[in-house]
Formats: C-alpha cells, structure tokens, sequence
C-alpha cells in the first residue's frame, strides 16, 4: 500500500538547511499496524506527514496505492486525504464550537455528504466509539479520552483504508491510552492500515513491525515483540 | 442541496451554518464589527433622508407659488464677461414696463413687486417687518388667502392709496386681543389703513409670509423711495408657454429700454437649480457617510484576520479532514458576508429609526432616504466587507496544513 524510494524532506530553517529525513526506503502492506519510534527531532512526524499527504518529499518517491503522490496537484492530495487517510493527533484537533457529533459530522461536511445520511453515519461512529452519549457535548465538556475518541471517530467517518495516529496518548492517562489504542487497534483488525507514532515503547511493541528513527533515517526495523528491552529504558 | 461553485462538495447551507458557528463563537468581536458597519449604513440613510428632505422642502416651497411663473430681475446678471454697471445702469424696471408685459400674448398676470423694511407700529408697539408694495394681481400670482377683510383692491397700482394689509404676526402683535380691521398703523413715516389680514401661510421661500406688511405698489416705492420695481411676476396661460414667452419677454422689455437689460428667469430654473444643488448636497453627504462604511470594512477585515489567526490549526485541521483551499476560502469568505450583510440590515433598521425620529421632531422636513441611497449603502456595506474579507479568506486557505498543525 505505501511504498517508500529514497524519501528525503529538506526544510530549510534560517539560512541552515535541516534533513529531516534522509533517503528513506521502506514498504508498508495494506492492514499492517506499524509503530514509528525515535527521539524528538528524529523524523517522525515528517514522515506521519509525507506518509498523509499533508507534505511531499524534496527528494525521492512516495508511492500510495500504486500511485506516485509527491507529484500530484494540491486538489488531489486533498481528495486523497478526503478519502484514503484518517487523522488522530496528540492533541486532538476538536473544532471547540461544534459538538462531538459537530466534529465527527466535519469531514463529510466537506465532501458533501447528504444530510440524512451524514446523520446515520454519526450516530454509528459516536457508537462505535462508545459515545453516543456524549454526541451533543463539546469538546471542553469532554475528557481527554473522550475527546481523542471523538477524534477517532472523525477519523474513520469518510471509511479511509489508512489511520495515522500522531502520539495519540500522549495527553491521556493510562487507562485513556489504553482505551484509545484498543480502539485503533480493533480499526486494525477490521483491516485499516494502522501507523502510530509514539514514545512509549510499551505501545510500539504492540504493532505488528516498529520502525525505529534517529537523525532522519530507520535505523531499526523490528517485530513489535521482539522491540529489545533496551528500548525501553533507553527511550 | 445547491453546490457552490469553486468550492464543490460542500452545501451552499453547511458552509453558512459552519460560518455563522465560528461567528456566533466570538459574540463580542462579532458583534462590534456589525455595530460599525452598521452606524456606517445608518449614517448613509439619515443624512441623505436629510438631504432629500430639504430639497422636497425647497420644492414644495416652490411649488405653493405656482408652477408658470416668469420672473424679471432689473440687470443683466447672465451677461457673460461685463460685469453689472459697467455699460451703463440698468434702466429702472417700471409700472408701464408691467402693462406693456402684461398685454403680450399669453400672459395671464403680471404682479409688479418692490421691496423694503420699514417699521409699522400701533400706538407704543412697533415692529421691523418686510414691506412688500403688490397690486391685486400678486394674491392671486402667489396664491395669498386672506383671513378677514380683503387684499389690495384691483386698479390701485400707480394711486399710491394709504392701505395696509397685514400678515397674523403683525396683527398678533400690533392689536393683541383687537380687530385690526380698519384701524390706522404706522408704516415707515406713513399712516394707513388696515383693510385686511391675510390667512395663516407660514415661510414661504424664505420670506415668513406672518410678518409682512402688503401696501400698494406706489405706495411702497414711495415709502422706500425707489423709482424702479424689485421685480415683476409673470403668470403664464400655462406652463408650456413659458418657453416661448421668456424671449418674448426679453425682446419687449429691451425694446423699450434700448437695451437688453433685465434677466427673465423661470421659476423652473430657480427651482431646477436648488434641487440640483441640493441632489449635489444629498450625494456629497451620502459619499462622506459611505466612507464610514469602508472603515466598517477595514474593522471586518481585521476581525477576520485575527480569526484566522486564531484559528490557523483549525485551518490545518480541516486540510488534514479533506477540506480543499476553495473550500476554506469559501467559509471565511462567508463569514465576512455575514458580518457585513447582517450589518447592513441592522444599519437600514436603525437608519429607518433615525429617519422615523427625525419626522418626529421635524415634522415640517420631509425625511426621507432615497432609495438609490439606501440601496448603494447595503451593496457597498457588502461589497466592502467581501473586500475586505477576501485578503483574510486567501490567507487562510494558503496555509499549509503541516505548518497550520503545528501551532497548537
């Protein structure tokens, strides 16, 4: 599903140019679950990022379904986007005015989905979620946990085949965490591409594969069970 | 559900119901932005309703005098270069130049007219009032009713008679609680008699038609001293002579003066030329308010731009979701026409309010703002908010949804 050539993304801050990532090759088959780890500043949100669409490579070639994206024009990335790839970000990402339902129903919104049927959609992904309660609250009367499954339900609104999930726990307890990630992980089962990114390696380990950054490059590519115990103090 | 064009996907009703949200979520910014396009509009309608109500005022003025009337004026005031004087005075405009006039075909009336001040008093009370010396013709030229007794009698023009007819004013004032009726006054250095009191009229162009003191034509320029009239008032049959009869007028007064040397205006062209004037007024005012308006757009613009600041992530975010660059224009865009529009109906409800309180207090001027006043308030009220909104809206669909992210 997602292949990756030679994948470097320059940006230049100041006069400096910084590699944020450097000559990345890497294949990720339809329906894996795949964590990226690595220290702050090691390359992995530019790659969640590449990986999404939301930025193109400078260098080398990001293959998406067998089509070259870095190429194409902003409207399709944006379909793509639309269509292929949710989001799950650290923190959260609610529009604060809407209500749960509000937020869950903005996607389709945008790809002008009828009423009716934006309305049915909802009431399933708030219920898949665990949050049909909570449908007409907003977001500052939501807990964290809540609100980050709000945001997984948004993911999953317009059926993508690929979720991202940017330190999804990141701001959450642990039981949050641990509801949140059984949530992703069940999309993974229904055959979703999962990506995570984390820093918490007792996450990562659970992927099927995890992929370890440091300066712009993999330089680990391991089974999640066999993430050595090593990674686990040292990051 | 309509499709808007540039931004396809979303509903034309979604978009406004996303705008008006992110409005309704900044009450106080919002709702100031509205107030100053508002005043703006407002501002537009009550002055230009000013504005057009004094010229229907000066209309109406005009028009309770008759509407085919001729005027002599002694002086050549449109010779264009010679300045008045120079080229001999002017020959005095005299009572046989009125009868020459008014023999000419299609003359109904002629009204021969001088005027002065003088003091009329009765007893111990005394008054500076405006003199006006007519014949019997000029009731009837300006339309002058009379409240008891009678106006100057036909035939009294070159007899100088000592008869006085008064305004309500004078009557008021010279003969509280009496009949002026056949009493004597004091006009300048001269007795008459009070033969009539004319009806209550008011201003009528300028001159307060209470407060004068009508005397026969002789007899005011006797009192004033004068050998020339201040000036004659032709009535036409009808209004379509008066063209043809203003040459004629001309050529007869020149003939018998040896020169051109009076200026024969119709009351059309005087009335024509304070309603330019005031349509001028009228405009002038509306532009100075309509530059209010494009200050309301100013303070809308900036509104946007701090909304789209603030809400950069959620501009990200909405990339991220599949929202294209014309989309996100769009509901920016929307939120500026919002702003503006709803602006502008509460500026046209509070410019109907100010026009309402001003009939209230004034009722003599009629208010009222024309409509093409109010229209090109409400399209420039919309049209520089879009403006003004679509700098805001360009950036904000600009943004890179990565960069946009990332500010937390």
């Amino acid at each position: 599903m997602i292949r990756l050539a030679g994948v470097s993304r320059t940006f230049v801050v100041g006069d400096q140019p910084v590699h944020a990532l450097v000559d990345v090759d890497e294949h990720i088959g339809a329906g894996e679950y795949v964590s990226l780890m690595g220290p702050s500043g090691s390359g992995k949100s530019t790659l969640l990022n590449i990986v999404g669409c939301l930025d193109r490579p400078s260098a080398g070639c990001y293959t998406l379904d067998g089509r070259e994206v870095q190429h194409l024009p902003d409207a399709e990335l944006t379909a793509v986007r639309r269509h292929t790839i949710g989001f799950v970000f650290q923190f959260f990402h609610l529009v604060p005015r809407l209500t749960a339902a509000g937020n869950v129903e903005l996607p389709m919104v945008f790809a002008g989905v009828e009423r009716a049927e934006r309305a049915q959609r909802v009431a399933a992904a708030l219920a898949a979620v665990g949050l049909t309660d909570r449908a007409h609250h907003r977001p500052e009367q939501l807990s964290g946990g809540q609100r980050q499954r709000v945001a997984i339900a948004r993911a999953i609104i317009m059926r993508p085949r690929l979720v991202l999930a940017d330190e999804p726990t990141g701001n959450l307890d642990s039981v949050s965490g641990q509801q949140v990630i059984d949530l992703l992980e069940e999309l993974n089962h229904h055959g979703l591409t999962l990506i995570v990114v984390t820093h918490d390696p007792n996450i990562a380990r659970r992927a099927q594969r995890v992929l370890v950054l440091a300066d712009g490059r993999i330089v680990e590519r391991v089974r999640g069970a066999d993430l050595h115990p090593d990674l686990l103090t040292a990051r | 559900m309509t499709r808007l064009r540039g931004a396809r996907g979303i509903g034309a009703l979604d978009a406004l119901r996303f705008s008006l949200r992110a409005l309704l979520a900044h009450r106080l910014r919002s709702s100031l932005s509205l107030l100053g396009m508002s005043i703006g509009v407002a501002a537009v309608v009550i002055l230009t309703a000013l504005g057009e109500g004094a010229r229907r005022y000066v209309v109406r003025e005009f028009a309770g005098i008759g509407t085919n009337l001729l005027l002599v004026l002694p002086g050549k005031t449109e010779t264009a270069g010679a300045l008045p004087g120079i080229g001999g005075v002017p020959h005095d405009l005299t009572l046989d130049d009125a009868a020459a006039v008014a023999r000419l075909r299609g003359v109904r009336r002629v009204a021969p007219l001088a005027s002065g001040t003088e003091t009329v008093a009765h007893l111990q009370r005394r008054r500076q009032v405006a003199v006006m010396g007519a014949t019997a013709e000029m009731a009837l030229v300006r339309r002058l009713e009379i409240a008891h007794g009678r106006f100057l009698p036909p035939g009294e023009a070159r007899r100088g008679s000592p008869v006085v007819v008064i305004g309500q004013g004078v009557a008021r004032e010279l003969f509280p609680g009496e009949d002026p009726l056949g009493k004597a006054i004091r006009v300048g250095g001269e007795r008459m008699k009070v033969i009539g009191v004319l009806a209550h009229r008011g201003v009528q162009l300028g001159v307060d038609m209470d407060e004068v003191a009508i005397v026969p034509v002789a007899t005011g320029m006797r009192l004033f001293d004068r050998s020339g009239l201040f000036r004659l008032l032709i009535e036409a049959n009808n209004r379509r002579d008066l063209p043809a009869l203003q040459p004629r007028v001309v050529a007869l007064l020149a003939a018998r003066h040896g020169e051109e040397d009076v200026t024969v205006v119709t009351q059309q062209a005087v009335l024509s030329s304070f309603d330019r004037i005031l349509r001028a007024l009228t405009l002038a005012v509306g532009a100075i308010a309509a530059i209010s308006l494009g200050v309301a757009g100013l303070l809308i613009m900036n509104v946007m731009l701090v909304s789209v600041s603030e809400r950069t992530s959620e501009v990200g975010l909405l990339k991220a979701l599949g929202a294209e660059g014309g989309q996100v224009q769009l509901v920016f865009l929307l939120e500026a026409a919002l702003l503006s529009a709803l602006g502008a109906l509460a500026g046209l409800a509070l410019g109907w309010a100010g026009v309402a309180l001003l009939l209230h207090l004034f009722p003599k001027l009629p208010a009222t703002a024309p409509p093409w006043a109010q229209a090109a308030s409400v399209i420039t009220a919309l049209g520089s908010g879009l403006l003004f909104g679509v700098l805001p809206a360009r950036r904000a669909s600009r943004l890179e949804p990565v960069a946009a992210l990332a500010r937390r």
